[in-house]
């Protein structure tokens, strides 16, 4: 599996995936949770490590993403769209925070 | 804690005492475990929470520069430009092991970044949108190092939740569920003993009554 080229994923509204696809991501435009789900589904299969997904996206379909969580071949990462962040991927980090320590020790210290 | 249902013998005395042995031994691996992945995964995730305030402002910047680039262009030329795009984003995906859980480790493709050829001719495009592709490749390692730590600490995140489990299991339930057995078995071998010694007792009270 190692030293071959892999190619990056990015999902989301069409606006804000050009701009991966102008850089050579796979790109799979989608935004209702059955598109999100298809779309996760089809670019990991393709074995893409990295998929990037809009925060839009990724708000409604938390589940399928929480999917490849466990696995270590898919890394999925939700990434602000075209209205900037909306504090989903920031709250998945907290998420882990808590889930491994118990409490959330990052914003006590910023 | 409810005792385990074993027969009070001997062998079963020297078995449990043997479980509970390795179960003091595991629960202080596991703790040990516990702390070392809790320190790097702070680490990990302190870092992660930093890269991804940059990545969510440099990528803001970038995806604003296309919003822009779009605004002066005509609707479909800009998907036509795009469409063959001439890099191509790629990279390698190894795997490294912290505490013997396995992780991502991306690395980016030296020679998917240095070429910077445009996907279009000049004609049709605006200059904003040359620049937002620039800016854009220049957010692209970040974005990769992103995706390297956010996984790292996500996988990290789990395993400490499954050892904090397991630690807790051996802590809590195992490890006084065998105390507490290794007493029941004791004390039941030792209520016998006394019993046989006091049955003699008085067989031998009953003999010497016999021979008066």
């Amino acid at each position: 599996m190692a030293d071959k080229l892999l190619r990056l994923g990015a999902v989301g509204e069409e606006d804000a995936i050009l701009a991966f696809k102008a850089i050579g991501a796979v790109t799979v435009p989608a935004t209702t949770e059955d598109e999100v789900t298809a779309a996760l589904h089809q670019l990991s299969r393709q074995g893409i490590p990295v998929i990037f997904i809009t925060e839009q996206a990724a708000q409604v379909a938390a589940e399928a993403i929480s999917r490849y969580d466990q696995t270590m071949d898919t890394a999925i990462i939700p990434i602000p769209g075209i209205k900037g962040t909306d504090g989903f991927g920031a709250k998945r980090v907290r998420d882990n925070v808590i889930k491994a320590i118990g409490a959330d020790i990052l914003n006590q210290n910023n | 804690m409810a005792v385990l249902r074993v027969n009070p013998t001997r062998m079963e005395l020297t078995q449990m005492k043997r479980r509970l042995v390795t179960a003091k031994r595991g629960h202080k691996l596991l703790k040990d475990k516990r702390d070392e992945l809790v320190r790097r995964f702070i680490l990990i995730v302190k870092e992660n929470a930093k890269l991804r305030k940059q990545v969510e402002l440099e990528l803001g910047d970038a995806l604003k520069d296309f919003a822009l680039a779009r605004a002066v262009m005509e609707p479909g030329a800009m998907y036509q430009a795009l469409l063959y795009p001439a890099r191509t984003a790629s990279m390698t995906f190894g795997k490294r092991s912290i505490l013997s859980v396995p992780v991502p480790v991306y690395q980016m493709d030296e020679s998917s970044l240095s070429k910077s050829v445009l996907p279009y001719g000049m004609v049709e495009t605006s200059s904003q949108l040359d620049g937002a592709i620039e800016t854009m490749a220049k957010v692209l390692p970040l974005l990769i190092k992103l995706a390297e730590t956010e996984k790292t600490s996500t996988l990290l995140a789990d395993e400490i939740q499954k050892t904090r489990r397991r630690v807790n299991a051996l802590e809590y339930v195992m490890i006084p569920q065998f105390e507490e057995t290794i007493r029941y078995i004791t004390m039941k071998l030792d209520e016998n003993e006394r019993s046989a010694l006091t049955r003699l007792m008085k067989v031998k009270d009953m003999i010497a009554e016999r021979a008066t």
